[in-house]
């Protein structure tokens, strides 16, 4: 095979059997790799209803057909698929850096870790050979003790490793794992799933050739992507980078401020993207084959937390700051930093704090519950000391380690209404009270609340649609990204460059058969994006999901946007959410329940997975 | 022999490098046609998120990797100064890789002899294609005269902002 590796890689942590089984041709062309091949995997290789921390979940862990080759920010991606230990639906996450590519080269499109080590243990991948080695004492170490630490002991600097902090390690259900230094698989909890199999690191060493089918079309096309990639199309990311988006939300009423009691943040210049590259970023920094360059490093220059080091993006910055009220851009750095060090999703361990506070400031939590901390939202010190006690599971928390959707029920007193999550995972820096078209496309993400499975933000503030309206019709727009999405995240190339493919599904489906040889139409390859969207349906579903699992956060149904801004008064009733769910699940061929129909199924080749829907197209009536 | 002041190398700027390694991936398809970093004759080098360098032959004046080789192997080129490797006579026993202080000649992983940056016949892939003008083909002494110019613009630049503030 060409771009694939053409190998799936079995590891039994219990009994350490390893075993390989080739990729076929058609699990490429139909779940491409990625997200696609994971969710497919996945649904292959475990049973409904197990616990997420139960041996029996699979942590599966896929490339690319791109990964490992020149094409640029496609290069590098990897992705872990399981289920999730916050949503009990499909988790997933991406990250990206130089791990994907290394396990390329190895020569595995997957690998699946089965069962639970009975001791920690890390897996050295050496190309073909796989040793399951003791990591008792890289346990409690985090992410970049753990990388450094592995490459020492091993004698090689360019292993490549994917590790867990002991956020992971304690079953922090927020967990991350994260993998050259600074990148993070942070969503849904993988570093969880993860923790949960005594698995503290993967450690990759791949030195195998990665070849494309047609080297001189390939060659050429992505002469074309760099020129591209030094365009308008990617500007925002090669200078201020995501955190430009602060103020634009902020001017749009579309900053949600103090765990989305506001829109609008008083102190959003303090926290801009401009500010940042100002007196913080040093340097940015690129992932493997990628010729953007994203990664804006910023250090800390003076004051408490000087020298702290990390990445920044808009998200945990969203989170960690208009999210906690917080101005301090010193304070938002270093909690960002100490989740990478303790590795955790940056942007639900920012919500879960801005969630504590909103329930301190309401007094269903007190400095009692805190351990002394006074919770205000604002406080940048108790902030970065709640980060601790997440990372640790001290105290308090232990409490909301588990996620702001079982933290609220474990606090009970009406905390739920400060609990901003969809499915279990915590919301992202969009306000879409007043973004009702992303709205719709939050409510019906297979892993809950995101952004990143639609984009359909762009539409509601770039005005392309009326963003304070709900009118049918909206749902074809918000599938025709989702479909879009699901192969960008399957093919693992970056989102920063998704506005480079100017003919969307025509330049991916060209790209795609030049490196693989495999035929591809663009009408092909976004059949395939509907296919994999409805697999994460399926496996939704199996697990017991229902129309009622498409809601939205509470706060974005129940308080108006009190701001005097654009958005002022804007919010989203059930009638509004109802119609949305009505026209999306018609547009997907779906049953008014939200299950996919046979004759769906078949179109989209999924009939053996026939068996998930069987019972649930006619006995069940419409939730209200 | 044409003087090491007519010499020119590949050469990456720090300030600019990302650590993206799309030299690696130019170097290894042009030599090889396939993608693999341990093929290539540029590498990069990250460290602690902060420095980003890639790294290839200096083509030094009496080079030691020459020196250093037991089955003379090795030699420089008079008219580029590149490093010719003999295939027929290296071994792969690694004294030149010792002898280098940048680690810029290496073994090859399948043909176990050493490779070297041979500078693509005089329009090195890497530096056409470094997405950030990063790499440079340049002599010594433009090497230096561009270092002068920019620590005097630096220099300038912290006496007129001491001199504003």
């Amino acid at each position: 095979m060409f771009g694939y590796a053409g190998r799936i890689l079995r590891i039994d942590l219990s009994t350490g059997k390893t075993k390989i089984s080739p990729l076929s041709e058609e699990y490429a062309k139909k779940y491409i790799g990625g997200i696609g091949l994971g969710m497919r995997l996945l649904l292959d290789n475990s049973k409904p209803g197990v616990d997420p921390f139960s041996p029996e979940n699979p942590l599966i862990l896929t490339t690319g057909p791109f990964s490992g080759t020149m094409a640029p920010t496609g290069g590098n991606g990897h992705a872990f698929v399981s289920k999730s230990p916050l949503t009990c639906g499909l988790g997933e996450a991406k990250s990206h850096g130089f791990f994907g590519a290394e396990l390329k080269r190895a020569g595995y499109d997957a690998v699946i870790f089965e069962n639970r080590a009975e001791k920690p243990v890390y897996v050295w991948i050496d190309d073909d050979i796989v040793q399951i080695i003791d990591a008792k004492h890289l346990w409690g170490k985090s992410p970049v003790e753990t990388e450094d630490a592995i490459r020492e002991e091993l004698g090689d600097y360019y292993i490549r490793v994917a590790s867990i902090g002991l956020a992971g390690e304690k079953l922090t259900r927020v967990a991350a794992i994260m993998n050259d230094a600074t990148r993070a698989a942070g969503r849904t909890g993988m570093g969880a799933v993860m923790g949960s199999k005594n698995l503290k690191a993967i450690a990759v060493r791949g030195t195998k050739d990665v070849s494309v089918a047609d080297p001189d079309g390939f060659m050429e096309f992505v002469k074309m992507m760099h020129e591209r990639m030094k365009g308008p199309a990617t500007v925002k990311y090669r200078t201020l980078g995501t955190p430009l988006n602060v103020l634009v939300h902020n001017s749009l009423g579309a900053l949600p401020t103090r765990n989305f009691t506001n829109a609008v943040f008083e102190g959003a210049e303090k926290v801009s993207g401009e500010y940042l590259n100002e007196h913080f970023v040093v340097k940015l920094n690129g992932c493997s084959s990628c010729a953007m360059r994203c990664e804006h490093i910023a250090v800390v220059p003076e004051g408490p937390y000087k020298g702290t080091t990390t990445r920044v993006e808009y998200e945990p910055l969203w989170a960690f700051g208009p999210h906690c009220g917080v101005d301090r851009m010193d304070a938002i750095i270093k909690a960002m930093d100490l989740c990478n060090y303790y590795g955790l999703d940056s942007l639900s361990t920012g919500n879960i704090v801005g969630f504590a506070m909103d329930c301190y400031e309401h007094g269903i939590l007190t400095k009692k519950d805190t351990d002394g901390l006074e919770l205000e939202f604002g406080n940048a010190e108790a902030m970065i000391e709640l980060v601790h006690k997440i990372g640790k599971r001290e105290g308090i928390g232990d409490i909301l380690a588990e996620g702001v959707k079982r933290a609220a029920e474990k606090i009970g007193k009406g905390a739920e209404k400060y609990a901003n999550h969809i499915k279990g995972l915590e919301m992202t820096g969009y306000d879409i009270r007043g973004l009702k078209t992303a709205a719709l496309g939050y409510a019906v993400s297979f892993r809950g609340a995101d952004h990143n499975r639609h984009g359909a933000y762009g539409l509601d503030l770039k005005g392309t649609v009326d963003r304070f309206k709900v009118e049918k019709g909206r749902a074809k727009l918000v599938i025709d990204l989702e479909n879009l999405y699901t192969i960008i995240d399957s093919l693992i190339i970056c989102k920063f460059s998704r506005g480079t493919y100017y003919e969307g599904f025509k330049d991916l489906a060209r790209y795609y058969t030049l490196v693989t040889g495999i035929e591809m139409t663009p009408e092909e390859l976004e059949l395939t994006g509907e296919r994999i969207n409805n697999l994460g349906r399926l496996f939704n579903i199996r697990e017991g999901f229902t129309r009622k699992d498409d809601h939205l956060p509470p706060k974005i149904m129940s308080t108006p946007i009190p701001d005097d801004t654009v958005s002022k008064g804007s919010y989203i009733t059930q009638e509004e959410l109802d119609l949305m769910l009505d026209d999306y699940y018609a547009t997907r061929g779906w049953t008014r329940d939200g299950v996919p129909t046979l004759e769906k199924l078949k179109e989209l080749g999924l009939e053996d997975l026939a068996h998930i829907v069987e019972g649930k197209i006619k006995t069940k009536k419409r939730a209200k | 022999m044409s003087s090491i002041h007519a010499r020119k190398f590949v050469s990456a700027d720090p300030d600019k490098c990302v650590g993206c390694c799309v030299c690696e991936y130019a170097c290894s398809y042009e030599k090889e046609k396939t993608f693999n970093p341990v093929k290539s004759r540029i590498r990069v080098v990250r460290l602690d998120s902060l420095i980003d360098m890639s790294i290839t032959c200096r083509l030094c004046e009496n080079p030691p990797c020459v020196l250093a080789c037991p089955r003379d192997a090795l030699s420089q080129s008079e008219e580029t100064g590149i490093i010719i490797v003999d295939e027929d006579k290296c071994n792969g026993c690694g004294w030149c890789i010792e002898a280098c202080d940048y680690g810029a000649i290496m073994l090859h992983p399948e043909k176990k002899v050493v490779f070297v940056c041979d500078l693509c016949d005089g329009s090195p892939k890497c530096v056409e294609w470094c997405p950030e003008e990063a790499l440079d083909f340049v002599t010594a002494d433009v090497l230096a005269q561009k270092a002068r110019i920019s620590a005097v613009k630096k220099l300038f630049q912290e006496a007129l902002r001491s001199e504003t503030s």
